[in-house]
């Protein structure tokens, strides 16, 4: 049994079309399935209205399944809760908050027994993992796009869920910035590990981080089409990365994908590993 | 261009100087239009003269010549006299010369303490309505026509009903303040917490708040804005509520002041009462600016 289980998950809405009768359905996404194991980083890449953060919100339980269901560790979800903490793409921090009191909000509530010098030690050790010690006593508006984000990534560690949710964490966030970002959601991801699946739409971003990457296809009606394994070593270096033959083949590959829609070589699934191995 | 070199040469004190000579172009202006008239005794007899001084309308100066008294003029009173007036009035502000001559501290002593509790009270009703309103959407939309139509009424036209309800003048002042400051906190407070940005919604729902922690440290701090905005509308509203209320009351306090001293055919004291409540309302608005403050965000 794995870990975590996306099972047969539809959505959908009422059609909104101007010549829609009642009644009429508009499929988002039809019978998603695929796994994730514990201590796994998986992706999910796809153009925008395919979906994607529709999935992420029903795994996190903003949103509900119209058909099929999600099991983590062995219990269906509904409402949401501290096991699936959520990265929002806007930060989501609470203004009237610092920084510390954001992420102590989450240690708390996660750790209700105890003292105020646990929570205080707690919290400041996972500050101090995504380098914001300076920050610490400052409201979100006094800090940039990238140090709410590290806020925002430490409030969802520190709060030890079973499973992250990303929903396209870095696209607020201007390129220089989110490279130093990603690397150390790299090492929070390693030093913890945790399991995380991410929503984005940054190929690069998706290699980088990712064991495996989910591909849907446009919507409606989208579906997985692929789930591509990416066997680049670890530790991956940025600069590096771009010269690793691999690399630029899993990226045209993945590229190829989002332009055409297609998957090319045969059906799901991971026969494409083979041929990126054969190469 | 030449204000901007006068900016730069007095930096952040142009504002204040600028205010100043402003207020001193103003004040000339005022005397200029208000002086005594000289008194041009050519023409008149010795009978006429003695007849005039004998009724007050002429006085003899230090040097015995003869002059308008400025008592006896019913024109607009020019600033000096304002000014006499005030000092006369702030050299005993909290002595009672009889039922209904009280001290000018008195009388704000009194309109200050009318003002706060029909405001404190209103703001606890309506902060508490308003959020009640505003976190059920079929609530709020099935009594915004209500509050709609009862907000643009005026609290004065609640006062013959209030009065009569109540039969007692200073509960009706009270009442007449509490009206004027109920609808626009409500509304806004509703509108506030109606509003919450959904990321925090999802965030209290994601750290699995109870429902009373999630109402006092994410609704109340994240409708505060929009709460104290509502409060500075309110504020504003009672304030130019509670004078008239005073006068037809006749219920002491700085409002009351004004009326008084217009029927006493003082004008400088009329003017005074204005000054005084100007100020009022000006040290209670930016003590409220100081409050909302501390409680307000600045939007991430």
């Amino acid at each position: 049994m794995s870990y975590l289980a996306v099972d047969h998950v539809t959505k959908i809405y009422p059609s909104l079309e101007p010549d829609a009768k009642k009644g009429d359905e508009f499929v988002v996404f039809d019978e998603i399935n695929f796994t994730i194991e514990k201590g796994e980083f998986v992706s999910m890449i796809g153009h925008s209205g395919c979906g994607k953060s529709t999935l992420l919100n029903i795994m996190a339980g903003f949103d509900q399944a119209t058909k099929g269901g999600i099991i983590l560790d062995g219990r269906e979800t509904s409402k949401p809760g501290l096991d699936r903490m959520v990265v929002f793409q806007n930060f989501a921090l609470m203004p009237w908050k610092t920084a510390y009191e954001n992420v102590a909000l989450a240690v708390r509530q996660s750790h209700k027994e105890w003292s105020k010098a646990e929570v205080k030690e707690w919290t400041m050790k996972y500050l101090q993992m995504m380098n914001l010690e300076s920050a610490a006593n400052r409201r979100p508006s006094m800090l940039s796009g990238g140090m709410r984000q590290r806020v925002g990534l430490a409030r969802a560690f520190a709060a030890e869920p079973k499973i992250l949710l990303l929903d396209e964490p870095f696209a607020q966030i201007d390129a220089l910035t989110r490279g130093s970002i990603q690397e150390e959601l790299l090492r929070m991801w390693e030093a913890t590990k945790s399991t995380v699946f991410m929503v984005t739409h940054d190929v690069d971003e998706a290699i980088l981080l990712s064991n495996r990457i989910a591909m849907m296809s446009s919507g409606p009606h989208a579906k997985l089409a692929e789930m591509v394994n990416i066997d680049i070593p670890r530790p991956r270096v940025r600069s590096e990365l771009i010269d690793d033959p691999k690399y630029m083949q899993i990226r045209n590959h993945i590229i190829k994908f989002l332009v055409s829609g297609e998957t090319g070589v045969g059906d799901k699934a991971s026969n494409n590993v083979a041929e990126l191995k054969a190469v | 261009m030449a204000l901007n070199q006068f900016n730069l040469k007095l930096g952040k004190y142009a504002p204040y100087l600028l205010s100043i000579i402003i207020l001193g172009v103003l004040l000339l202006i005022w005397s200029g239009m208000t002086g005594i008239p000289k008194f041009d005794p050519s023409g008149l007899s010795e009978d006429d003269l003695m007849m005039q001084e004998m009724n007050g309308d002429i006085i003899r100066d230090e040097s015995g010549e003869y002059i308008n008294n400025p008592d006896k003029l019913s024109a607009i009173p020019g600033p000096g006299r304002v000014y006499d007036k005030a000092v006369t009035e702030l050299s005993a502000p909290f002595e009672k010369m009889g039922t209904n001559d009280h001290g000018i501290g008195w009388l704000v002593v009194y309109t200050l303490k009318r003002f706060l509790v029909g405001f404190l009270l209103a703001t606890v009703v309506a902060v508490f309505l308003g959020m009640l309103i505003g976190m059920s959407k079929t609530l709020l939309m099935a009594l915004n026509p209500f509050i709609q139509v009862l907000k643009p009424v005026s609290p004065l036209a609640w006062m013959p009903l209030l009065l009569y309800s109540v039969k007692d003048p200073y509960i009706t002042s009270v009442l007449v303040v509490f009206m004027a400051s109920l609808w626009p906190t409500m509304a806004n407070t509703a509108f506030g917490v109606s509003n919450i940005k959904k990321d925090y919604i999802r965030v209290s729902e994601m750290v699995e708040m109870s429902w009373f922690r999630r109402f006092y440290s994410v609704v109340l701090p994240a409708s505060a804005p929009a709460i104290f905005a509502g409060l500075r509308i309110s504020f504003g509203s009672a304030l130019v509520a509670v004078v008239p209320a005073e006068m037809l009351l006749g219920e002491l306090g700085v409002g009351y002041l004004s009326w008084i001293e217009w029927n006493n055919l003082d004008i400088a004291g009329v003017i005074f009462a204005i000054i005084v409540v100007g100020v009022v309302g000006f040290l209670l608005d930016y003590g409220l600016s100081k409050l909302a403050q501390r409680f307000t965000y600045v939007e991430a």
